[in-house]
């Protein structure tokens, strides 16, 4: 065991730093902050920035150099992560691509899906989202009704006729891409007869209803397919086991990548740092807060240990299996622990705007925090995958 | 980065769990609640030959010269199994001190009594003035006391012991009276006071540890116990609201480990911020273990509120352990502090 990092990934975090604290924009360089992402200029505004990234061969460091990365190591991506939530660089317009989709594509894509999609996602080209939920499918992801229809011959050169309703799709609004699970065999047992489809928002057929959420912004969107025809060649995986497919993705999103421990570090720094202006002010009443500070303090700083107690073993050969869940039901936990607390400590002022009518960071960042327990697999699914498959206990 | 242990270290607590799976089982623990001393000396003599109690000891001294990170598996394999011996007090906490002690004289104790130790020859303790009861005083060959800040060596006959019986039937804490003379003095309060952080800290990750593995041990058993009982013609296991406290059991359990084992990596590489890595490891153990106590018991039902099913063996080592060498809220306290301080930034 050694906690240290080397001098190359020293190095390596020295550049990153570098470089976002030249690049980020800020007030304080008149390029910032960005305008909300789920507006259209919010938007090409983060496009924009992920594009700079690419170019510094920095928005996925993880990934091999052809498509836009260092080939770098899972331990330089945590230092990655680390530094951009340090310099509190902008939300990445294109995460549900790179976090969700890319690992999928590497798995399954075919070497044309990979060089055709990977760069341009890299760079914010693309924008994808994600096209699982439907009305009646959410955690039940099984009961998806939204169909697929062969048209043209078997084998090459035939394309399929996709039609439903997805919904809940985050970035909808705004995205290019859309990836989705769709029923190509209408009589095949529940997990089977799906395939994972790459469909261009763009298609004739494809309709798009924002959706406004808590903080009445439209954060995802309802996407409607009406006899929308899409090529052989935009299908991930084999016809028929779109589900094992997108499992793989799922596993992603729990696990490893979507929720990386910065975030909370990060978050859990502001808060220390709010506790201890609060306790200047009004020691009595920030003393009443403080074990809850240091709960969601330490609640943060486990996640990063038990982040690199896993990639450790990843890197030693051991994939992420169930345990992904148990990641899934602490960091959720946790954001919304450390955002609860910070409004406790504002106090009667936690409830109030912005000069401009929207939330302000520990609002906001509350009312994000408050989606975590049901997107990426419902905490109740969670326990139920924990209780299931790492303890084993018997199925309901 | 490598947050890993090695396989030494892992082979040997696979090693004392193929002895405790033999020696140490739930009614040998018992057994031990029903003995005079509480431990088995004859089960210490065997742990001094799986070569346990010279784990700490240096080598020219006879023993191994090794760590916390060596220790820290192997005492949460003593909490699994509810290991009664003073494996934490001798081998985690009295030698490492003792090895800490500046000056010649204390020399002279360590070239006399830590070969003992490796041995299994010589059982220590520590007590604070602080305490209410020092743990594993009766049975103890010496015991390392502090006292205005100063640190002594006394000889069990300059004690008297008043026993304060525990919850915990093998834990044996007991009121000592004693008087410092010059002859007992170890270290003056000067020199006491970072021999004594370190104690504290090595308690900290030290209980931390065993903790964890009185956790696991009751995770293990009330997850076992689901699967068995049956209750409305189906495992209890499979209702959503058993599942769903042994998930979150389980998730505390298992974010608590590396908690622990980076307050062991610490401890060892002499990192600054080694008390908050400490208390970190405490807090998160004990909240992990009283939660699982309390889980296991509501599985379980009545027959794990009877005297008769072992399941209290555990439950109590978790209550007694978590509130031993400062409770989860004493430590996160110390964590606040410590990070605020670490915010703020020298000067
Ligand atoms: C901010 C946000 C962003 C999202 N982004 C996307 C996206 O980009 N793409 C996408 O496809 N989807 C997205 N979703 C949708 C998300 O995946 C679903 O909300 C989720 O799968 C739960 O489905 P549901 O909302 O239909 O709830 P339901 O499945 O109806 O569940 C409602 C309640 O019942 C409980 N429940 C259901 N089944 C069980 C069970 N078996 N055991 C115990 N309890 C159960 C749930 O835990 C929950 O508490 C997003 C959601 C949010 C909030």
């Amino acid at each position: 065991m050694d906690l240290r990092f080397t001098p190359e990934q020293d190095a390596f975090r020295a550049e990153v730093r570098a470089w976002l604290e030249a690049n980020v924009p800020s007030e304080a360089k008149g390029t910032g902050p960005l305008p909300s992402l789920d507006t259209a200029e919010g938007f090409a505004a983060h496009r924009v920035w992920e594009q700079a990234m690419f170019d510094a061969r920095l928005s996925v460091v993880s990934w091999p150099e052809e498509f836009g990365g260092r080939g770098a190591g899972l331990l330089e991506w945590l230092i990655f992560e680390e530094e951009y939530y340090r310099a509190q660089a902008p939300t990445r317009v294109g995460q549900n691509g790179i976090f969700l989709l890319a690992p999928t594509i590497f798995e399954f894509g075919t070497p044309e899906q990979q060089a055709r999609y990977l760069p341009a996602m890299a760079s914010a080209r693309e924008v994808w989202c994600q096209g699982w939920s439907e009305p009646d499918a959410g955690s039940d992801l099984a009961g998806i009704r939204s169909r697929a229809t062969r048209k043209g011959p078997e084998g090459e050169g035939g394309s399929w006729v996709l039609s439903g309703q997805k919904t809940w799709a985050s970035r909808g609004a705004f995205a290019d891409w859309c990836f989705g699970l769709f029923r190509t065999d209408p009589t095949a047992e529940r997990h089977r007869g799906m395939t994972y489809f790459l469909i261009p928002m763009d298609a004739p057929g494809v309709t798009v209803r924002p959706i406004a959420q808590l903080d009445g912004e439209t954060g995802f969107a309802e996407i409607f397919f009406e006899d929308v025809e899409v090529p052989d060649d935009q299908v991930l995986g084999e016809v028929g086991k779109g589900w094992s497919v997108a499992m793989a993705t799922t596993n992603s999103e729990r696990g490893l990548s979507l929720r990386s421990p910065a975030r909370f570090t990060e978050a859990a720094g502001r808060l220390l740092a709010l506790y201890a202006e609060q306790a200047l002010l009004d020691p009595v009443a920030a003393g009443r807060s403080a074990d809850a500070v240091a709960r969601a303090a330490m609640d943060a700083e486990a996640y990063q240990l038990n982040t690199y107690w896993t990639v450790t073993r990843v890197l030693g050969g051991t994939p992420v299996g169930p345990e992904a869940s148990m990641n899934k039901l602490h960091w959720s936990e946790t954001d919304l622990a450390i955002h609860r607390c910070a409004l406790d400590l504002l106090g009667p002022e936690a409830e109030l705007l912005d000069a401009d009518g929207r939330p302000g960071p520990w609002l906001d960042g509350f009312l994000f925090a408050l989606a975590g327990p049901i997107y990426a697999g419902t905490n109740e699914i969670q326990r139920n995958v924990v209780a299931e498959r790492v303890l084993g206990l018997p199925r309901s | 980065m490598r947050f890993a242990f090695e396989d030494r270290q892992v082979e040997f607590r696979d090693q004392l769990r193929s002895f405790t799976e033999k020696e140490c089982t739930a009614a040998e623990v018992r057994a031990a609640w029903d003995s005079e001393l509480g431990w088995s000396p004859d089960r210490w003599a065997a742990m001094a030959e799986l070569g346990l109690l010279g784990l700490t000891v240096p080598e020219d001294l006879g023993g191994f010269g090794f760590g916390f990170l060596d220790l820290v598996l192997l005492l949460e394999e003593a909490g699994r199994s509810g290991l009664p011996e003073p494996l934490l007090e001798t081998v985690g906490l009295a030698v490492p001190l003792l090895l800490d002690l500046p000056g010649p004289e204390a020399d002279g104790l360590r070239a006399e009594v830590l070969p003992r130790v490796a041995i299994g020859e010589s059982v220590l303790t520590v007590g604070l003035s602080s305490m209410v009861a020092v743990p594993a005083a009766a049975g103890a060959d010496l015991l390392l006391l502090e006292d205005a800040g100063e640190l002594h060596a006394v000889a069990p006959a300059e004690t008297r012991l008043i026993p304060r019986p525990s919850i915990d039937g093998a834990r044996r804490p007991a009121r000592v009276d004693w008087d410092p003379t010059p002859d007992t003095l170890l270290a003056s309060a000067a020199e006491s006071a970072p021999v004594l952080a370190r104690l504290a800290d090595r308690a900290a990750v030290g209980t931390g540890a065993l903790l964890l593995g009185v956790a696991d041990r009751l995770i293990a058993s009330a997850a076992a116990y689901a699967t068995d009982r049956h209750q409305f013609g189906v495992p209890i296991g499979s209702f959503q609201a058993v599942k769903h406290q042994l998930a979150d059991a389980l998730v505390r359990l298992e974010f608590a480990r590396p908690v622990v084992y980076r307050a062991a990596w610490s401890l060892d590489s002499a990192e600054p911020a080694v008390s908050r890595h400490a208390s970190m490891a405490k807090a998160y153990a004990a909240e992990a273990a009283l939660g699982a106590a309390r889980t296991a018991l509501q599985v379980h039902g009545a027959i794990g509120y009877t005297w008769e099913h072992d399941l209290q063996l555990w439950m109590k080592k978790a209550w007694a352990l978590s509130t031993a060498w400062g409770d989860a809220a004493d430590h996160r306290a110390r964590v606040l502090e410590a990070l605020l301080a670490e915010a703020a930034g020298p000067g």
